[in-house]
């Protein structure tokens, strides 16, 4: 049995005009590319990525999200975005990262022991797997049928595109990770564009209170998704600005 | 040369939750304390506030309030044959860092421990003989008892405003509440939250198959309350965002809620943030602490003396703390002598998915950090050990902690890792899966210990500590039977079930729980343990150490309730016994 929404759950849902734009307003293509965009849209600026890197990455996360009849796929949501601002930021250059040596390998159960931040394993791996797939495939990895461009990288998962300073298999699970970041993150990360992630799962974003609606069981609760900029938004409208505590 | 300051009564190591109760408790007495905390101070308004704190990439993800390894981690190896490397990214626990510790970002699943885990060694021999310890097993008794402890865990629970419903109370069974816990003294100050669907269906199977569900006890506030100190908390509003989060809401028991408060401002106590405890200074002819030296804001060393010097980092951080200072005899696991660093251990996780198939809306967003329901059929020595070759237990639990996406989105194990069928997969799962945790105790052995790393260093120069750790066999089959009962459960439930069992070594990289336990254990003489009952150090009688690093093992239940409580005994004990006549506490 599915309890129906009150009226009051509904006017709590309202939600935002960036949460219900229809999904055509924005481009599913390449980066760079204009499809879907408007006109006067300003040219994409990456601030990590070359273009070739950025071309190769977003044909990357693509296949391991990719777009479908509802729900557009990684490169779509602004994955490639995400990843661009991750690497370019502190997070990238090794943020939390222990970084002192000596470095050796480890065993599995160890973790990561390599001695690159984020942003000089992307650098480094990005051309590597290119260069692999160019010499194995016989083209780059873009012009790649999707089938073959799954293929590759399902032996980039296994290690057994081997790059010549880092292991495929330490490279893929990064990008793999990261790519389900940035697909289901708050979308001020420049991912999870229009909620595309949050849409799919039924997440109504991270700002709520829902105590009252605990025992109304098998609730379907279809409020749209708002980010954290909108609950900002409503925030500010509803509190003034709390007063610091000692 | 350090900056030596004026002595004082007290210094704290670490203002987390055992640092603020015991500032609070001691500068009652009327004693001068200084607490020193390594971490930024932060409070909940401005630092833990809404919307912004409800950012699962930056606090969940990249761990935005934890301990930064670059600052500090440790190494790690499964045997004493491996060579220990660093933990470079955090995974597997998560350390705090800063004003309120752990305690800010926990969950706020609030136990206590049952009255056979104090006397476990005795307790096991009598009821089973020797013969169930298995080889290697260096479990002990804990130099206390439950009935000792008792009042303080009842202290503890109406600082936190704990919401349970008792299921002992004076050694009479109450309806609704766990049956198996240890008499309590009284109820709890607060009752539960409501529960939302997935808890039900657990609750419901559970006693489908004869066992005894109740409401998890939790730090989560389900109504406006006023502490035993006179701090006001307020009721959770089921954001979903606790573990791993500041609460916005004051209403997720911590420091900065339940002590700070009435804490700061007082004349006779003095907090010191970003300032790093590098030693305890030891005499150790006169056997005393005689202050801590620490690295200020500005890098610079200062010297600290005090009359009396508690440990209250997090519990490994103390651990390391003792080694650093030479104080106390390292384990030597080839020996088995020694003491500080002797039963690491931690907890032995597993759990059961039960994937509904879309027949129902889980909403498993709409969650607290402690907000579900429990069984404690098959906890400790609830149930009879013979012939199944091991000791100790879990708890079952069916929570609702919150449904943040990045890291909350089951799938079957049949499906693809990425691709079009992963996506169908999170998007057919996400609304309607639920989860049974295996919350499994962690029984000391001879080889899983910590010392200090001989390799790698801190960014100030010092050692890391090293950690050696696997599961011993004895915990391995504990953590299966367990599942093999939450698969019952899980069957019960209606859907199809998948266990993740205990299988494959301790890794570091997987997010288990960050109750890190043992290394400088309490119990009944020097030769086993760093502390007496009284957290009292065997070989300083003014140095104190607080936390989850004394317990002798790790039963299956989180581990604050009884931080909590001890610290509560240990102040209680410092200030009407202690004071008046320095001293051991115990004689050795």
């Amino acid at each position: 049995m599915t309890a129906d929404l009150t009226r009051r759950d509904l006017l709590a849902a309202g939600g935002t005009a960036a949460a219900s734009l229809p999904l055509a307003a924005h481009g599913q293509g390449m980066p760079g590319h204009a499809q879907g965009q408007a006109a006067q849209a300003p040219p994409r600026v990456w601030r990590f990525f070359n273009e070739a890197e950025a071309r190769l990455v977003t044909a990357m996360v693509d296949r391991l999200i990719p777009a479908d009849a509802e729900f557009t796929g990684a490169a779509g949501a602004g994955v490639p975005e995400y990843l661009d601002g991750q690497l370019a930021g502190a997070w990238g250059h090794g943020n939390r990262l222990y970084r002192l040596g000596p470095f050796q390998q480890g065993t599995p159960e160890q973790g990561y022991q390599l001695p690159f931040t984020p942003a000089e394993l992307y650098r480094l791996a990005l051309p590597a797997f290119a260069a692999w797939v160019r010499q194995g495939y016989g083209s780059g990895f873009e012009a790649l049928p999707g089938a073959l461009q799954d293929e590759a990288l399902s032996r980039a998962e296994t290690g057994e595109a081997g790059f010549e300073q880092v292991s495929s298999a330490v490279f893929f699970e990064t990008l793999l990770a990261n790519t389900v970041e940035g697909f289901l993150s708050d979308p001020m990360y420049g991912g999870n564009r229009d909620f595309v992630g949050w849409r799919m799962v039924g997440f109504p974003g991270p700002y709520a209170g829902y105590v009252d609606l605990l025992e109304r069981h098998d609730l379907r609760f279809t409020r749209a998704p708002r980010g954290i900029a909108e609950a900002m938004q409503e925030h500010a409208a509803h509190h003034r600005a709390p007063t610091p505590q000692r | 040369m350090a900056r030596r300051l004026p002595e004082v009564d007290v210094v704290l190591v670490g203002m987390g939750w055992t640092g603020a109760l015991l500032a609070k408790e001691l500068t009652d007495a009327g004693l001068r304390v200084v607490g020193l905390e390594r971490g930024v101070p932060r409070q909940t308004v401005p630092d833990f506030q809404t919307p912004t704190m409800h950012d699962e990439l930056r606090y969940a993800v990249r761990h935005g309030l934890m301990l930064d390894p670059a600052t500090e981690t440790l190494t790690f190896r499964n045997f004493t044959g491996q060579t220990a490397l660093p933990i470079r990214q955090l995974g597997s626990f998560l350390p705090g860092a800063g004003l309120g510790g752990a305690g800010v970002h926990w969950n706020g699943q609030t136990w206590r421990f049952h009255a056979s885990d104090f006397n476990l060694r005795t307790h096991t021999e009598q009821r089973y003989g020797r013969d169930i310890i298995q080889e290697g097993l260096t479990i002990q008794d804990w130099g206390l008892s439950y009935d000792e402890l008792e009042p303080y865990y009842d202290r503890f629970e109406k600082i936190c405003g704990i919401g349970g419903k008792a299921g002992n109370l004076r050694g009479v069974i109450q309806p609704g509440g766990d049956p198996f816990e240890a008499p309590r003294s009284s109820e709890y100050p607060l009752p539960p939250m409501p529960m939302p669907l997935g808890p039900t269906l657990f609750a419901q199977a559970a006693e489908q198959v004869g066992a005894h569900p109740f409401p998890l006890p939790s730090a989560n506030l389900s109504r406006p309350y006023t502490n035993s100190y006179g701090c006001h908390l307020q009721p959770c509003n089921a954001c979903g965002f606790c573990e791993r989060f500041g609460c916005e809401h004051f209403a997720k028991s911590s420091p900065q809620v339940c002590v700070l408060p009435v804490l700061m401002g007082r004349e006779n106590f003095e907090l010191r943030t970003r300032s790093t405890v590098t030693r305890v200074n030891y005499d150790s002819t006169a056997k005393r602490a005689t202050g801590v030296t620490y690295i200020d804001a500005m890098g610079q060393e200062v010297e600290q003396p005090a009359g009396i010097v508690a440990l209250c980092a997090f519990s490994y951080h103390n651990v390391r703390l003792l080694l650093l200072s030479g104080i106390g005899q390292p384990y030597d696991p080839a020996s088995g002598e020694g003491v500080v660093g002797k039963n690491y251990t931690y907890q032995t996780m597993a759990g059961v998915s039960v994937f509904l198939d879309g027949q129902k809306n889980i909403n498993p967003y709409m969650g607290a950090g402690a907000l579900g329901m429990a069984v404690n059929d098959w906890q400790g020595d609830v149930f009879d050990h013979s012939g199944l070759g091991f000791i100790g237990g879990a708890y079952l639990g069916g929570l609702q902690t919150g449904g943040r996406p990045i890291e909350y989105h089951p799938v079957p194990s049949d499906t693809p890792r990425w691709g079009g069928a992963w996506k169908q997969a999170v998007r057919q799962h996400y609304n309607s899966t639920l989860g049974i945790s295996v919350h499994g105790s962690s029984m000391p052995h001879r080889y899983n210990y910590l010392d200090l790393d001989p390799t790698y260093r801190d960014g100030l120069g010092q050692p890391l500590l090293r950690m050696t750790f696997d599961f011993p066999a004895n915990d391995r089959l504990m953590a299966d039977y367990l599942t093999d009962r939450a698969l019952e459960i899980g069957r019960a439930m209606g859907g199809r079930v998948e266990a993740s069992r205990r299988t494959g070594h301790y890794s570091i990289v997987p997010y288990q729980t960050t109750h890190n336990t043992g290394g400088a254990i309490m119990g009944a003489n020097p030769r086993e343990s760093v502390v007496n009952r009284y957290l009292q150090h065997w070989d300083a009688h003014n140095l104190f150490v607080m936390g989850a690093c004394v317990y002798p093992h790790n039963p299956g239940f989180n581990p604050t309730g009884t931080v909590g409580a001890l610290a509560l005994w240990a102040a209680r004990a410092i200030r009407e016994d202690y004071l008046a006549d320095p001293r051991p506490l115990v004689q050795a």
